[in-house]
């Protein structure tokens, strides 16, 4: 049985932790609803730019549209670049072991183990795949909490750069999806080679065929000028996704944390009132005893 | 007839609302935008992007982008967009410098520094490049050339 005092600290020192947890929770719940807005206001961009492409690589036929530029060639794929998002820093539960699993997956079995370039963003993708022997062709680490496409722009000038002078034949992009508080899915979708047949534009679509436009100075360029775009802005965006996933996973995990102490303060201040009582009992049973004792004697 | 300006960058909608006329820096000059104008998508290069309003006229710092004209909406897509007053010159000067030294020994340099170093070059130069601009550029308005 352990001592009332022993009992004590141990239920002080749950108590400090849960007070901890709970900031943390706080904090992470505020970051989450920051990034999430972040992640909204980046989509009519991206929406935006996407179908542009869409539409102006409609124009041609797509035999040619190839020949545009180096990023819409599609090459027979010997080796596969990954970009891999991850956050820097765990305490967020299940959010990167999820992510890793899920890249591990994607090397082993859906590639078919091709030879794979690791580009790490965030030190737990990057970790992992030091310890597992891959190739890491550049790691982005401690980007700011909130990043502007600005902080993001040197990771898609290394992929756009190591994809055309073929260090890479596709690129793929991996991240954990936000699609509500409670659920986060880690997704990989292919950045490069560009295929603009896979994008669906959105709704109101300017149908380019239809109108006359004015392109200045003519459509390749505007396309071949709008493709990096692309990239960027699609990692920009996995990455904020990403942020809005970590901090949801922390939230979630930070309020179980809090949850569970709670529950074990409960525990243990039962256990301490039960030892309390029985070392009382225990010495009014002496006390007696001895008294009993006493006038047996006399 | 309202002419409706949206100036988009991947952070943030800049500007959604009914302007007069606008004057933008297109790839192959400026390209001024009334209302009725045909249906037009060019590449926007680095520069002021004016538009009027009722008798005012606003500026506004764009780093390169896109715009779309069509039916009486106008859609720029930037790298990045400012209001112009905003730029410090001195900050961008001095970030130019430094990426400049940065970029002097490459050889050294990893992928990853390599890369943020270009960008911030290029961040800077734009800064710079608008900030200049703008302090020679004049409004049109007796009184506001400044």
């Amino acid at each position: 049985m352990p001592s009332t005092l022993a009992l004590r600290r141990r239920i002080r020192s749950v108590k400090n932790t849960a007070q901890i947890t709970k900031a943390m929770e706080l904090v992470a719940a505020s970051r989450m609803r920051r990034a999430q807005q972040n992640v909204q206001s980046a989509r009519p961009f991206s929406q935006k730019v996407l179908e542009v492409i869409a539409d102006i690589a409609a124009l041609q036929k797509s035999e040619e549209i190839s020949s545009v530029s180096p990023l819409l060639q599609q090459r027979p794929i010997q080796r596969i670049g990954l970009v891999m998002v991850t956050a820097d820093r765990g305490l967020a539960g299940p959010l990167n072991t999820n992510a890793i699993r899920r890249a591990v997956r994607f090397i082993t079995e859906e590639i078919e183990n091709k030879p794979v370039q690791i580009v790490a963003v965030g030190r737990k993708g990057r970790d992992f795949m030091v310890r597992s022997g891959r190739e890491i062709v550049a790691e982005f680490i401690g980007l700011p909490p909130f990043p502007s496409l600005l902080d993001t722009l040197p990771i898609s000038k290394v992929v756009i750069d190591d994809y055309i002078n073929g260090k890479y034949d596709a690129v793929y992009l991996l991240y954990t999806n936000f699609v509500n508080t409670l659920t986060v899915r880690p997704r990989i979708i292919k950045l490069l080679p560009i295929d603009p047949n896979a994008i669906e534009p959105d709704q109101d679509t300017a149908d380019y065929k239809k109108t006359d436009f004015i392109f200045e100075p003519n459509p390749n360029e505007v396309l071949r000028a709008l493709l990096p775009r692309y990239v960027e802005v699609e990692i920009y965006q996995a990455i904020l996704e990403n942020i809005a996933s970590e901090q949801s996973s922390k939230m979630v995990a930070m309020r179980n944390a809090s949850d569970k102490a709670k529950e074990v303060v409960t525990d243990l201040t039962l256990t301490m009132n039960k030892v309390r009582q029985a070392s009382i009992t225990a010495e009014i049973l002496e006390i007696s005893n001895a008294a009993a004792a006493l006038e047996s004697q006399g | 007839m309202p002419l409706n300006l949206q100036v988009v960058t991947a952070e943030r909608i800049l500007i959604n609302e009914d302007v007069d006329s606008l004057v933008a820096p297109g790839s192959d000059g400026e390209l001024g935008i009334l209302p009725r104008h045909a249906p037009l998508l060019s590449g926007l290069k680095p520069g002021e992007l004016r538009y009027r309003r009722g008798g005012e006229e606003n500026f506004l710092a764009i780093g390169g982008g896109f715009i779309e004209v069509l039916n009486n909406k106008v859609i720029v897509l930037a790298d990045s967009a400012e209001r112009s007053e905003e730029i410090d010159l001195e900050r961008a000067e001095s970030a130019r410098r430094t990426a400049e030294q940065t970029l002097a020994n490459r050889g050294q340099l990893s992928v990853e520094q390599l890369a943020a170093a270009e960008a911030a070059l290029r961040r800077a130069m734009v800064r710079l490049d608008i900030g200049t601009r703008r302090r020679g550029s004049r409004t049109g308005i007796p009184g506001r050339d400044f």
